[in-house]
């Protein structure tokens, strides 16, 4: 079962979202609660990056998306989003300091970029196990170190929801585990919840609590195990992958 | 004795040199010193968004912008080209947004359009002559109130980049990124484009339309192949920009060359120098590296 705290949660209701008349997604409701990782798996062009963004008021949507801080319910919920594939120039001069930094201050990071900036970005890096690359120039990391140093970033400040849109879906297998890890200790360090879209159905399956089957509606719901052993799923994945 | 008179009293106090005498080698000193170090902050967003053909086009829609100023009746044309690049620098970016033609295309066709317009208005009755000055520039005519305008907007753009820099930072570096971290994408874009379209058109009299862009994308471009981080592209940009300006404008005295010219000839130098010097570093880096 998931260490629930019961700090905070997500409660959505009947959620759609079309793109002209294109119904992208339709009767979406769930739960998610405070310290708990949902990965959300699919065919391609099932509506989950959509499901993120609609949740993180990027787009119109119907039906009801409500958060829920216990502590303050007045408080409007934090985001951290982790997009899919940023690409970006090979030789961009900007160093993961300059990216981390911009999270931090809004000090003018052209200008330089103070001790007690590094200090914090350094501590922001040390959670996603990054910290070694903070003088790195961002064209020469590898895809799992982006994403980590992305990771890093979506957690400045600490978010109330982190949203992760194919966060390892350009990342080699060690990376992606590394990816996870952090993930998974993040869950357990802060009073954050967790949805992740992914693709890579076995690799999320051992770092969440639960796991929704999306292909413009759930599909199938519950613990990883019975999403994945579950006929509709095995039949849509034979039929896309 | 006047506001410029001190100014140009007190730069012969500083600069006993044989071009300092002269009071327009010192107004031009003076345009240099405000416009280059906004070329290469500027500049070093242009390359980084990859819009050197944006602004080139900008630079170019000038001679429409003149046009329509002398259509209009106006001794000087500046207050037209101004407006008419600021909105076709807004009109271009959102126009990209809604074609499905390549960027590039839609900026070729935006080029065509106003060169032609331009060249075709201008030299109506056989009278381009007169409007040379724009295509390569002449910053040794600059006047008392060119200088004013050149200053209000540099202190304008300055304060520009101190509230929005990391902003047009996070956005260079990809606009999904920026967009995920709350930043409103469309307007630091538009703004941004503003910016150059302001910038381009402050300084197209003394610069030249065929001058213009290397100005832009040269010291940036330099800074970028030795710059580790985004402080020091800023600061080898504006060094590289300023020393180029300085020294091109000196040179071009002694040498009796156009001085924007002489000013992008010192910027390519510079490019040539650090492209040379990083493939050297690489190459040491890479023997050493297999003797190891």
């Amino acid at each position: 079962m998931p260490n629930t705290c019961e700090h905070c949660c997500t409660k959505i209701d009947n959620l759609g979202v079309s793109f002209g008349c294109f119904p992208v997604l339709q009767g979406v409701s769930l739960h998610l609660n405070c310290h708990e990782i949902l990965a959300v798996i699919g065919p391609n062009g099932a509506g989950k990056t959509t499901l993120l963004r609609a949740i993180a008021g990027e787009v119109a949507y119907s039906g009801r998306i409500k958060f829920l801080i216990r502590s303050d319910p007045s408080k409007k919920p934090r985001f951290g989003y982790v997009p899919q594939k940023v690409l970006f120039d090979l030789d961009s001069p900007v160093s993961v300091l300059d990216l981390v930094a911009t999270t931090i201050t809004d000090k003018p990071i052209w200008v330089g970029i103070g001790a007690s900036v590094r200090r914090q970005a350094q501590q922001v890096l040390e959670k996603v196990a990054a910290d070694d690359l903070i003088d790195k120039k961002i064209g020469e990391l590898s895809g799992g170190q982006l994403q980590r140093v992305l990771l890093a970033m979506a957690l400045t400040p600490v978010p109330d929801l982190l949203l992760l849109d194919e966060p390892v879906s350009a990342v080699d297998v060690k990376g992606a585990a590394l990816f996870y890890s952090v993930v998974d200790s993040l869950k357990k360090g802060y009073d954050i919840s967790i949805i992740m879209a992914t693709h890579n159905l076995n690799d999320v399956a051992p770092f969440a609590d639960r796991m929704i089957l999306l292909n413009h509606t759930i599909i199938s719901e519950g613990t990883p195990h019975e999403v994945l052993s579950d006929r509709k799923t095995i039949e849509m994945f034979q039929k896309n992958l | 004795m006047t506001i410029s008179q001190v100014i140009y009293n007190g730069m012969q106090a500083f600069l006993p040199f044989s071009w300092a005498q002269y009071d327009f080698m010192k107004s031009a000193l003076l345009a240099v010193l405000l416009m280059t170090p906004l070329f290469a902050l500027v500049g070093t967003a242009v390359v980084s968004k990859r819009m050197a053909f944006f602004s080139d086009v900008l630079g170019h829609s000038a001679l429409t912008g003149v046009a329509l100023g002398v259509l209009l009746g106006m001794p000087d044309p500046f207050w037209a080209m101004l407006v008419f690049i600021v909105v076709l620098a807004v009109c271009m970016y959102l126009f990209k947004g809604i074609t499905r033609a390549s960027s590039d295309t839609t900026l070729g066709v935006f080029f065509a359009i106003t060169v032609a317009f331009g060249v075709m208005m201008l030299s109506k009755g056989g009278g381009f002559n007169k409007y040379t000055v724009y295509l390569i520039g002449d910053i040794l005519t600059v006047s008392i109130r060119q200088l004013a305008i050149m200053s209000a907007v540099c202190v304008a753009i300055l304060t520009y980049w101190f509230m929005f820099g990391n902003k047009i930072i996070l956005t260079s570096v990809n606009p999904v990124l920026a967009r995920s971290r709350g930043v409103s994408v469309v307007f630091i874009e538009i703004s941004f484009v503003i910016v150059v379209a302001v910038l381009v058109a402050v300084s197209l009299k003394v610069i030249g339309i065929l001058m213009i862009n290397s100005l832009l994308v040269l010291p940036a471009a330099s800074a970028r192949l030795v710059a580790g981080n985004t402080r020091a592209y800023t600061f080898f940009s504006v060094v590289i920009s300023v020393i180029s300006g300085v020294a091109g404008l000196i040179y071009s005295y002694y040498w009796g060359t156009a001085s924007a010219a002489t000013i992008i000839l010192w910027c390519a130098g510079f490019y040539l120098l650090f492209a040379l010097a990083g493939r050297f570093v690489r190459f040491g880096r890479n023997s050493i590296l297999k003797n190891t």
